[in-house]
């Protein structure tokens, strides 16, 4: 059953096979190309390796039964990712076009597509360089022994600790007070925090740097960004199989939990990590592969990338927990110490006759004989699986657990700038991939006129985005980050990917599709490229949207603030977002995702007034191009004519 | 008699355990030795409290500026197994007085730091009991070193900036005086052919990459 929509004057916007193969042999045309194949590969790498690989990732697969959630995750990576990875280079590479021209050239009326990947390449571009600009300020503060993080500040009396930070963390102080000096509501702006301002302003300006002549100087600089985080990693792995505790955390991580299969939560958890790590529907790829030569093997860069994103986020998760298991045993040590200090002060007992070993059968021959005195003590529980699953994802898993640990190691400035480095380079290779959809899709729009050159456009675009990122740097800022980052996202992007995936089988036809495969690697894709494409990748994205859609619809929306007048402080408050942040949310969600029916609607709608007043015929005018363009024609019929008689 | 000598003997030991126990004056302190040195761990007796005694004496010297502090002005009682143990410590001029509770923790705290390293501990393993230790002085720098990272990394950034607008720069200006040079040498066969542009129409020209941002023929 191949269905396929009417698209007249397909043809026409597109070039054909032969054309194609002039374009290639005589490297005509004014578009950028990759140097060689090794920056195409490192910058596709770079996109889809993200912070997600390092802070999402291994917290999903903790929480979802360790080692049994790869099963879910590689499945659907086989079955969701690679298909989409290869649909997206195929139609860049056959249409040699951003996602707006791609898209305008499959049908006029799928410009919403296009148009719906650069606002959300924008929102996301916005809050993701935040991120690298906190990541920047902790790199910049880690150039200290000791460091910042490692111990609370006096208070202005010298008489003590810093209250807000007694009652939490010294970790905690830092991330939440010295570095985004929150607010304790989304409402309450707290005015803009000069350092972040000027960290905000380096991030923006290395973007800048990376990105102002598109892939010429984007492709040398992933020969660095891609490549040192895995540098980092496996130096990190090293470190952290020497460190106490270190094997609990990896045991910890992979022990397998098979019952979580059964939890339909483990599947489109997994369903939705895949999609969005591998940065689908922003545009960027379909740019990247777009500058690629026309017989480039594409199938197997798909499968091949998907793989490399596959392993990084599993070798990724291995480290981290190496570095959780070490955290969660110091912390357990910590509290055992704690409590066989109290119960020898108290019983004041010989240093030594109660160690980590007997302090079970110690604890319950004192409880035996004084239990009024052991109750009145508090001793805390200590239990080394709680330390462990305390499962931290996203910027409190790198800000504040992850620096937590790296205090505790010795050398500790070294591993804080290797750490921090990795992130900045994680992200930085992102955001290109995000910069590429923006930039691009604004020059088909023709948005800046063709005349001003490219460091200008991208200079400009880097300082829109820097002011408007302001919102971020102010007190409220992390709240505003959260928001956009939970709806801008994640919505539109599965909108847009299943759009997708409609318009190339459906709209373009499978079966050119298949064709311009055979022309551009030689052969035709199987039958599990043909299944995926048609039934199972759409619908697989179709529920997703429909899960996410339903849990967001119904569920009470709520974000964690950090307020130290609260009760359960340090414990972070759930509160309910003011009404007007409605509003907000329904702009970042509903903009984007709108735009893909909404662009289709005006245009029919100016193609049906255009149709009823036709325009005035054009007149013939009296200049020495247009004679000129009349001879050719004519020399060019009297060559058509000659061909059929010859 | 006998019994008034023995009495006499016995009572000041008596007096000043009594002295010691009762007392609101008194510190207690407790040491970890063995959680602060591990396996360099001293053991403790009669000598280490003996030294305890007089390290105490010579911060109560120090603090009232009085050379009479003997180690016999230092009493100690309540010794535990945990190493803890409390002390008082009586005026050198009438061994029946007590310093006051205030007057010691001033000494103890002026001289912490000697009394410390005397016995190789720290604030946190050589306690005394109603003394907080006193808080290190915050490090202070004249400029921040974040701010110094920052300075580098954004010197670095505009140095690129200016770097690669100077090369844009230099890269346009010589792509204009080719095309204007090349130009020349065209005009000079538009004057023998009449129109080139149908020359050009041929599939057998050479694409000229000089002219490869010029449409061929100007769009209506």
């Amino acid at each position: 059953m191949k269905l396929k929509l009417p698209n007249p004057g397909l043809e026409d916007r597109i070039l054909s096979h032969d054309e194609l193969e002039r374009l290639e042999v005589e490297e005509a045309g004014d578009r950028p190309k990759w140097d060689n194949k090794a920056q195409y590969m490192l910058t596709c790498v770079g996109f889809c390796v993200g912070l997600g690989n390092v802070w999402r990732f291994p917290y999903l697969c903790q929480s979802h039964g360790g080692g049994a959630f790869m099963i879910p995750f590689l499945i659907l990576l086989v079955f969701e990712g690679i298909p989409l990875l290869h649909l997206e280079f195929a139609i860049g590479q056959r249409l040699r076009k951003g996602s707006v021209g791609a898209w305008r050239t499959i049908n006029p009326y799928m410009l919403g597509v296009g148009i719906a990947s650069m606002c959300v390449s924008f929102l996301v571009s916005l809050y993701y360089n935040t991120i690298i600009a906190w990541v920047m300020w902790y790199f910049f503060n880690s150039f200290q022994e000791p460091l910042p993080w490692s111990q609370c500040p006096i208070n202005a009396n010298r008489t003590g600790l810093v209250s807000e930070c007694e009652r939490s963390s010294p970790v905690d102080y830092f991330w939440y007070r010295e570095t985004l000096n929150t607010s304790a509501a989304i409402d309450e702006t707290g005015g803009l925090q000069w350092w972040m301002i000027l960290c905000l302003i380096s991030a923006w300006g290395v973007l800048y740097v990376c990105c102002i002549r598109g892939i010429e100087t984007t492709g040398k600089a992933v020969y660095v960004t891609s490549t040192l985080p895995y540098v980092v990693l496996t130096i990190f792995l090293i470190r952290g199989l020497t460190l106490k505790g270190s094997i609990d955390g990896i045991k910890f991580l992979f022990t397998p939990d098979l019952k979580e299969l059964a939890n339909p939560t483990t599947w489109l958890d997994a369903g939705a990590q895949v999609f969005y790590s591998f940065s689908l529907a922003f545009g960027g790829l379909i740019s990247f592969s777009s500058y690629n030569s026309v017989h480039n093997n594409c199938e197997q860069d798909a499968v091949i990338i998907s793989i490399i994103n596959a392993f990084t986020s599993i070798y990724a998760a291995t480290v981290i927990y190496s570095i959780i298991g070490f955290r969660a045993t110091e912390r357990f040590d910590d509290c055992l110490s704690g409590n066989i200090l109290t119960l020898l002060n108290t019983f004041d007992l010989p240093e030594g006759i109660i160690t980590q070993g007997n302090y079970q059968e110690a604890f319950h021959s004192l409880n035996r004989t004084s239990p009024d005195i052991i109750s009145n003590l508090n001793l805390k529980t200590c239990d080394l699986n709680s330390f462990l699953s305390e499962g931290v994802e996203g910027t409190g898993l790198a800000f504040i657990v992850f620096t937590e640990a790296i205090t505790k190691m010795p050398l500790s400035p070294l591993w804080s700038v290797l750490f921090f480095i990795m992130l900045f380079c994680l992200g930085l290779s992102s955001m290109f991939g995000n910069i590429e959809g923006v930039l691009v899709p604004l020059q088909d729009l023709k948005v800046f006129p063709k005349s001003w050159p490219k460091e200008v456009i991208s200079g400009i675009t880097c300082l829109v985005c820097c002011l408007v990122g302001l919102i971020f740097v102010q007190g409220s800022g992390n709240y505003w980050l959260a928001l956009f980052d939970s709806f801008a996202g994640s919505i539109p992007l599965l909108i847009i990917a299943f759009s997708e995936m409609i318009g190339v089988v459906y709209v373009y036809g499978i079966d050119r599709f298949n064709e311009d495969l055979i022309f551009m690697i030689g052969h035709k894709p199987n039958i599990f490229w043909q299944a995926t494409w048609r039934v199972i990748s759409p619908l697989i994205m179709l529920a997703i949207f429909i899960f996410y859609f339903s849990t967001i619809v119904t569920k009470e929306i709520f974000y964690s603030a950090w307020d130290p007048e609260s009760e359960n402080f340090p414990t972070l408050e759930k509160k309910p977002y003011p009404s007007w942040i409605y509003v907000i949310i329904f702009l970042l969600a509903g903009v984007p995702s709108l735009s893909v029916p909404c662009t289709a609607v005006f245009r029919a709608i100016r193609e049906y007034c255009c149709k009823k007043h036709p325009s005035a015929p054009v007149q013939e005018i009296d200049s020495e191009s247009y004679k000129v363009h009349i001879q050719d024609e004519e020399l060019k019929s009297q060559k058509s004519d000659q061909k059929f008689f010859t | 008699m006998l019994a008034g000598v023995l009495l006499l003997i016995f009572l000041p030991p008596l007096v000043a355990k009594d002295l010691c126990k009762d007392s609101q004056d008194g510190f207690k302190v407790r040491l970890s030795i063995k959680t602060a040195l591990g396996d360099e761990a001293y053991e403790w007796n009669e000598s280490e409290m003996f030294l305890f005694r007089s390290t105490l004496a010579y911060a109560m010297r120090k603090q009232s500026n009085q050379d009479t502090y003997n180690i016999t002005n230092i009493l100690v009682c309540n010794d535990t197994q945990r190493v803890s143990f409390v002390f008082v410590v009586t005026s050198p001029n009438d061994p029946d007085q007590l310093i006051p509770k205030e007057q010691v923790e001033r000494a103890v705290r002026q001289n912490k730091h000697r009394i410390n390293n005397a016995f190789l501990l720290s604030d946190m393993t050589l306690e005394f009991m109603g003394i907080p230790p006193t808080l290190a002085t915050p490090i202070t720098y004249d400029t921040e070193p974040w701010l110094i990272v920052f300075g580098v990394v954004i010197g670095a950034v505009a140095v690129g900036i200016v770097a690669l607008l100077m090369s844009t720069v230099s890269r346009k200006r010589r792509a204009k005086e080719k095309a204007a040079g090349l130009s020349e040498v065209d005009e000079g066969i538009v004057k023998e052919n009449g129109t080139t542009l149908s020359s050009l129409g041929r599939k057998e020209g050479v694409y000229n990459q000089a002219f490869s941002n010029d449409d061929r023929f100007t769009e209506l």
